[in-house]
């Protein structure tokens, strides 16, 4: 019957989703785990050994990269994304946050290559100039994955803050607290999940981010003692030798991002259990 | 008179709760038969189990046998079935769109594709709904613009369009001002000869004024059917004249 | 002492005015910096010129063809599967193991980081489907990426369309695949073509998912089966390697513009959406 052929088609678009994510995970892994059992997980993820084309494949660099450029981010990003949200849902009038939330949005669909190329064009001289060093740094990689991540701090911090209850505000407020107060005692800890859930799915974008984070982090294959120091993440790796890699140097950069598929979605678990734990 | 909806020992359950117990009851062609009854009686439940709507919603189930034209409602092509009976709701539900296209809705799901036969149809139902005169210049605005009163004449329009044999209102002129209440119910008189009409409504004023026979539900369970004039004069159980008299409500 | 609570809340307010100002300034500065240097670039030769010279010189033409091939057809392929999953969702399943499956493959899709669907696509179309470098590949790479937010939309815009609508449908004869065909999607259209259009403007600005599966090469693309750079691509190449500082503006300004006017018709669209309900 028709009807029965109409429900099939949609469940097989159903499955759709799934089986791509199915699909992803076993090539990647397919092609990336042989490599990481042959040496080692140990070796592979704890030596700072990375000579690909002599054999050696130590990532530990990578994976202190990653985290110190994802850190600096979230810190500077959390803490602007996080201000934002509270201004836009406790201070801003009404008629400015529906202007200001669109452009905030926008910031997200500015092409990852034009904020690296705004940051090796401003940023990075600017630190040169400033603090020393040769500009390309973790400093720099974390300022721009920090912008980057705003709109998804913005965004799921400010839901979380409007969807505390009005009545628990405005209890608050009728014994004479201050909207600060108020924002800061009562809602914000009411919206204490949501809040969370942002920044870990922040922290997954910005593990994630490989064009702006390549073209203002030096690249250097050291494990960096400060932030003006330049630096390697795990997608930079992928991303700069995958063109001309062949091989045992392909499996290489496949493994790599075995561990950075397990991180992400590690991470993304987290997140999605934080915002079930509603208000 | 010929039954037109015969049921037997209908009970209908929905997640466990019982909604319907034990309905018995024969509705003839032609007639306008009444059911009312307090608010969660069971009348929307009847009136949905008559046309399979109520398969729409999970975690029903049903006992019994409902009979249209003596054939089971079960066997009849569900389709087919809410096409021959059809169903108004208490709040009228225009579909976005224009007034043309709301009533020409059901007819083109059946396959009526030609233009002029549509217009036909469209005219023919708005009159009979007594909404013609008010909108013939223009089927052509949306729906949504009409007023409460003239929406639900477009939702009878609607019905008609399909030719049923069966008309169910619920509630129909509830939150209607008086004057669309009478057209409608004009509607319902002019219209008798055609159609069987099936009416629950809490107004008890209404189902005198237009039924013949009328059915009283209580809790999910008839307590009484007969004639309007017997219901309404000398009804044989306390219940129904504790209800029509307004004791209970 | 204990300072005021009104004072404190001042201050706060100043602050935080300060810094939501702070980050529009970054928005602002970014495009206007962009918008500047790139202007003087953005030429009729340069948008319809063939480049020459690797892109040091003339224009940029099949990185436009190449851009909108890409992304409309990441649109064609996407959009099927996205609404079909939603409609899926909304109107033949109850909330069950299945459904939660499938919301979580969903979900963790929208996850993936872009470097990890460039491999994914290499190897998969590129190398075992023996697609090469080409539009085909980088297409269905993007509609796998694209695929999480137009189903979340499409579910969204599907379940605001009144349950009432359903039933007037039903009583009326219609079947289910009648409902949804001719009540349910109709008037679930503007939220999905919002998800639609927000999918166009990633698949825009997508640089690293891209480029490992559509390749770099600069000829004009003549068939799906053609490698073809896009502009973001291109961008990224001129900017890196520091072919054209000129041409690498006028590129990043036509993307931005580009994702601009994406947006924009996005947050029309929503707008008419609430418009029809009131």
């Amino acid at each position: 019957m028709r009807e029965k052929l109409f429900e099939k088609i949609l469940l097989l678009c159903a499955l759709s989703a799934v089986t791509a994510l199915f699909l992803i995970a076993l090539f990647i892994f397919y092609e990336g785990l042989p490599l990481i059992f042959r040496i080692g997980p140990a070796n592979f993820l704890f030596s700072s050994n990375w000579a690909p084309t002599r054999g050696h494949f130590g990532i530990l660099p990578m994976i202190v990269g990653s985290l110190q450029v994802t850190v600096l981010a979230l810190i500077l990003g959390g803490t602007l994304g996080l201000a934002c949200a509270m201004f836009l849902a406790e201070f801003a009038p009404r008629w400015s946050v529906r202007i200001l939330k669109p452009l905030i949005e926008l910031l997200a669909g500015i092409p990852s290559v034009v904020y690296g190329f705004i940051g090796v064009l401003v940023l990075v001289p600017l630190i040169r100039r400033t603090l020393g060093g040769p500009g390309f740094s973790v400093l720099a990689a974390g300022i721009i994955l920090g912008i980057m991540i705003l709109p998804t701090v913005i965004a799921i911090s400010l839901d979380a803050l409007n969807a505390v209850p009005l009545s628990y505000k405005e209890g608050s407020l009728a014994v004479g607290a201050t909207r600060w107060q108020t924002l800061y005692r009562l809602t914000l800890p009411a919206a204490k999940s949501g809040i969370i859930a942002s920044l870990i799915l922040a922290m997954g974008r910005a593990i994630g981010e490989t064009m702006a984070v390549i073209m203002v982090a030096g690249n250097a294959l050291i494990i960096p003692k400060s932030p003006l120091e330049p630096v390697r993440t795990l997608t930079s790796n992928i991303a700069l030798e995958m063109g001309y890699a062949s091989g045992t140097h392909q499996e290489a950069l496949f493994a790599t991002g075995v561990v950075l598929f397990i991180i992400v979605a590690l991470l993304n678990t987290f997140a999605l259990l934080a915002l079930r734990k509603k208000v | 008179m010929n039954e037109k909806i015969t049921i037997q020992n209908l009970s209908v359950t929905a997640d466990g709760k019982s909604i319907l117990a034990n309905i018995n009851l024969t509705i003839l062609e032609h007639e306008i038969f009444s059911i009312i009854g307090p608010a969660h009686s069971g009348k929307t439940t009847l009136l949905r189990t008559i046309n399979r709507l109520i398969e729409t919603q999970p975690g029903f189930s049903r006992t019994g046998k409902l009979l249209l034209d003596g054939k089971d409602v079960l066997n009849w092509d569900i389709e087919t079935l809410r096409r021959r009976v059809g169903l108004i709701f208490a709040t009228p539900i225009p579909l976005p769109g224009t007034i043309f296209d709301n009533i020409a809705y059901g007819p083109r799901l059946k396959g009526i594709r030609n233009k002029r036969k549509l217009t036909e149809i469209v005219e023919h139902t708005l009159r009979a709904a007594f909404l013609w005169d008010e909108v013939k210049d223009r089927l052509d605005t949306s729906a949504l613009r009409l007023s409460g009163g003239q929406q639900q004449r477009l939702c009878i329009a609607r019905t008609l369009a399909l030719d049923p044999e069966v008309v169910m209102m619920d509630e129909p002129c509830s939150g209607l001002d008086p004057i669309s209440t009478a057209q409608i119910e004009d509607a319902m008189r002019q219209l008798k000869n055609r159609y069987t009409f099936i009416l629950v409504t809490n107004n008890v004023k209404q189902a005198a004024r237009v039924s013949d026979r009328v059915a009283f539900f209580l809790a999910g369970q008839l307590i009484e059917v007969n004639s309007a004039e017997i219901i309404f004069t000398r009804p044989a159980d306390k219940r129904t004249d504790d209800y029509i008299s307004g004791r209970i409500g | 002492m204990k300072r005021r609570p009104l004072t404190i809340q001042r201050l706060v307010w100043f602050l935080l005015a300060l810094l939501t100002l702070f980050t529009l300034t970054i928005l602002f500065f970014i495009i206007g910096y962009i918008t500047a240097k790139g202007v003087p670039t953005l030429t009729p030769e340069f948008l319809f010129g063939m480049p020459e010279r690797m892109g040091k010189e003339g224009g940029i033409l099949p990185t436009i063809v190449a851009t909108i091939y890409l992304a409309l057809l990441a649109i064609v392929i996407a959009t099927p599967l996205g609404v079909g999953t939603a409609v899926y969702l909304t109107e033949y399943t109850r909330e069950s193991a299945l459904t939660r499956i499938i919301r979580f493959g969903a979900d963790a899709l929208a996850g993936v980081p872009s470097i990890i669907f460039g491999l994914f696509g290499f190897i998969l179309f590129v190398i075992y489907l023996k697609m090469g470098w080409s539009i085909l590949a980088g297409s269905l790479t993007l509609a796998v990426m694209i695929l999480p937010t137009i189903i979340r939309t499409s579910e969204e815009a599907i379940r605001t369309v009144p349950y009432a609508y359903r039933e007037v449908s039903y009583s009326l004869g219609g079947t289910k695949s009648q409902t949804i065909l001719n009540v349910v999607l109709p008037n679930a259209l503007p939220g999905i073509l919002t998800g639609i259009i927000l999918g166009l403007g990633r698949s825009v600005a997508e640089t690293a998912a891209v480029i490992f599966t559509a390749g770099s090469s600069l000829r004009m693309p003549r068939s799906i089966f053609d490698p073809a750079r896009t502009m973001a691509v291109h961008f990224y190449i001129l900017a890196r390697e520091g072919i054209s500082m000129p041409r690498a503006y006028g590129t990043a300004l036509l993307l931005i513009i580009s994702i601009l006017v994406i947006n924009a018709f996005a947050y029309i669209l929503l707008f008419r959406l609430t418009r029809r309900f009131r």
